[in-house]
């Protein structure tokens, strides 16, 4: 018996299907349980009606007939209600903007990262991503610090006689997007500086060669090829500012309402767990959209190149 | 002129990256309880954060949580990537990947209080919310960062070495562990210091799954600072910085004796190159 038990566990077809099921399965698990089943909760709770405090089923069945019950109150209240559709404009002007900064200010930074003398390089970058390591709730509050009324950039201009009362710049849009550009601004550089970095420099030369401009060459040649970087970086800047929480709450003013902090309102000060559901599943529906143009144009590339 | 140009652009921007974090270092010694008004050089907020209990609480707390989400999710992540990798065909592939990808897009707001419905709506499994619920949540997080970082390392490895320990009649299991695991060693330090600090630091979803009695560090110094500007935010913050620096020099001296090291070895090993006949003559038969 026990012979046969043994043979059992080491039959290879069985270890390899055994084996091969638990490494795929064991994360996949995970992920299901504690990732998507929360989600599609968080969709039944959107569309549950409520009695009371108790959220009805919803599917019923009664006398031989079945009912689907969808409430859709909450959904059309986010399409029409001013205040929702204002929200949302905002958050998508401001990710838009914040990734626009990143852009002008990274692009030039990354280029001539990678154009640095090569033994520079290593240091550079260790120098862009270092920040990450400390905590960026730190670096957020840090901000406070410079932009307050009584802060250090008021106190030095008042120092120096550039201005005698101080300007209000916390609170405001500015300094949200201040905050934004500046937490953001590593993720536009990393993958232009990877893309950057691996072209092909005979290219320039070429193009130098054949008589064109510098600014030229950078148009036609330089832009182009990194492309890839330019749209990665830009979806790493516009996605997750587009739900942003911290740097609302800690640098922007009342007017500055973004999604994000919406949803935490809705649920933290009006207790209001379907609002808030729905708010999540139409952020869900926003972040998709500019997911799907990376992933297309990601496939068209693959296709392009043949791989 | 365009390198001039280039290089006060570069300096511009580390400034801008490094002069909060500057800032947020001067003013913790300053002595004023107004934390922009320089009045003069103290330490009395380094001696008050070590009565402070709020924050010595939290970190403990915060560490705690760091410690067990890194090391679940780099052995999330290591099986994770190794689907990715080596197991190109089954179903339900695309969706593990969507599975993979999704918490790295998914604001933190979503994936916050998604998971505490679900927690809520399963009370008798999870019990109240507290170090558990948090470190599903940070779990659920960090295993997508610890399977990217590992992914990069696998796709780059030289898959013959495992073919020749296979050949050589190891078991799958020794494989493994003899060959694959000290390849891929330095990603899985990199991935667990990784998640290590995003767990750390991690805000949105602590604030959605702490209970009463959990209160992370990043819940206690981010309640302090909408309140405004207070020094003790300022302490640990360069408390962070000195210790996050210190081992990034320790760590890069020891990324570069290692280099080193095996530079010499490399070196050596060229410099007696032993004939090895009988590799030879079995290739020739």
């Amino acid at each position: 018996m026990m012979k046969r038990i043994e043979n059992f566990w080491h039959s290879p077809a069985l270890r390899k299907g055994w084996g091969k099921r638990s490494v795929i399965g064991i994360p996949y698990i995970f992920l299901i349980l504690f990732f998507s089943l929360p989600f599609l909760i968080v969709f039944k709770l959107s569309i549950s009606d409520t009695e009371g405090i108790r959220f009805k089923d919803l599917f019923d069945y009664i006398d031989g007939v079945a009912i689907l019950r969808v409430r859709v109150s909450n959904y059309l209240f986010l399409m029409t209600d001013s205040l929702y559709v204002y929200t949302y404009w905002y958050s998508i002007k401001l990710a838009a903007l914040n990734t626009v900064i990143c852009l002008i200010v990274g692009y030039p930074f990354a280029y001539f990262m990678a154009r640095a003398p090569a033994t520079w390089r290593p240091t550079l970058l260790m120098l862009v991503t270092l920040p990450f390591w400390t905590s960026y709730l730190l670096r957020v509050y840090a901000w406070k610090g410079l932009l307050d009324d009584n802060g250090v950039i008021n106190n030095f201009l008042i120092w120096a006689h550039v201005i005698d009362s101080p300007i209000k710049m916390m609170y405001t849009s500015f300094s949200m997007m201040v905050g934004l550009v500046y937490t953001y601004l590593p993720f536009m550089i990393l993958p232009l500086y990877s893309t950057l970095v691996k072209m092909n420099l005979t290219l320039l030369e070429a193009a130098s060669d054949l008589g064109a401009r510098p600014l030229t060459t950078f148009w036609l040649i330089t832009v182009p090829l990194s492309k890839a970087g330019i749209i990665a970086g830009s979806m790493l800047v516009f996605i997750p500012s587009l739900g942003e929480y911290v740097i609302p709450e800690l640098l922007g003013g009342p007017e500055t309402q973004m999604i994000g902090r919406t949803l935490w309102n809705e649920f933290f000060s009006n207790n209001d767990w379907t609002m808030a559901s729905a708010v999540a599943v139409s952020m869900v529906v926003l972040i998709l959209i500019p997911l799907a143009v990376f992933n297309k144009y990601q496939a068209d590339s693959g296709a392009a190149k043949g791989t | 002129m365009r390198n001039r140009f280039g290089l006060t652009w570069l300096i511009c921007g580390y400034a801008f990256l490094y002069l909060p974090i500057l800032t947020l270092i001067v003013f913790s010694f300053n002595e004023s309880k107004l934390a922009s008004l320089w009045t003069h050089f103290s330490l009395k907020w380094y001696a008050a954060i070590l009565d402070d209990t709020e924050i010595i609480d939290g970190f403990l707390v915060s560490v705690k949580i760091a410690l067990m989400s890194a090391s679940a999710s780099v052995i999330l992540g290591t099986l994770a990537a190794f689907v990715m990798v080596r197991y190109t065909r089954f179903r339900g592939r695309a969706l593990f990947i969507a599975h993979i990808n999704a918490p790295l897009v998914v604001p933190e707001v979503i994936t916050g209080l998604s998971l505490l419905l679900f927690f809520v709506s399963c009370d008798q499994f999870f019990g109240r919310r507290g170090l558990l619920t948090i470190w599903i949540g940070h779990t659920s997080i960090c295993t997508s960062y610890a399977a990217v970082v590992i992914q990069s390392r696998l796709v780059g490895m030289d898959k013959s070495l495992e073919e020749a320990a296979m050949d050589l009649g190891c078991k799958p299991f020794q494989v493994f562990y003899l060959v694959t695991l000290p390849l891929i060693a330095q990603s899985l330090v990199s991935a667990w210091l990784l998640t290590f600090t995003i767990s750390l630091d991690d805000v949105v979803t602590s604030a959605f799954l702490s209970g009463p009695g959990t209160t992370t560090l990043p819940l206690v110094l981010f309640s302090r600072a909408r309140l405004g500007l207070n020094p003790s935010v300022n302490v640990v913050a360069t408390i962070t910085v000195a210790v996050v620096g210190l081992g990034v020099l320790l760590g890069s001296l020891w990324l570069a004796r290692q280099e080193r090291r095996r530079a010499e070895e490399q070196a050596a090993a060229y410099r007696n190159p032993k004939p090895e006949p009988d590799v030879e003559a079995a290739i020739a038969a």
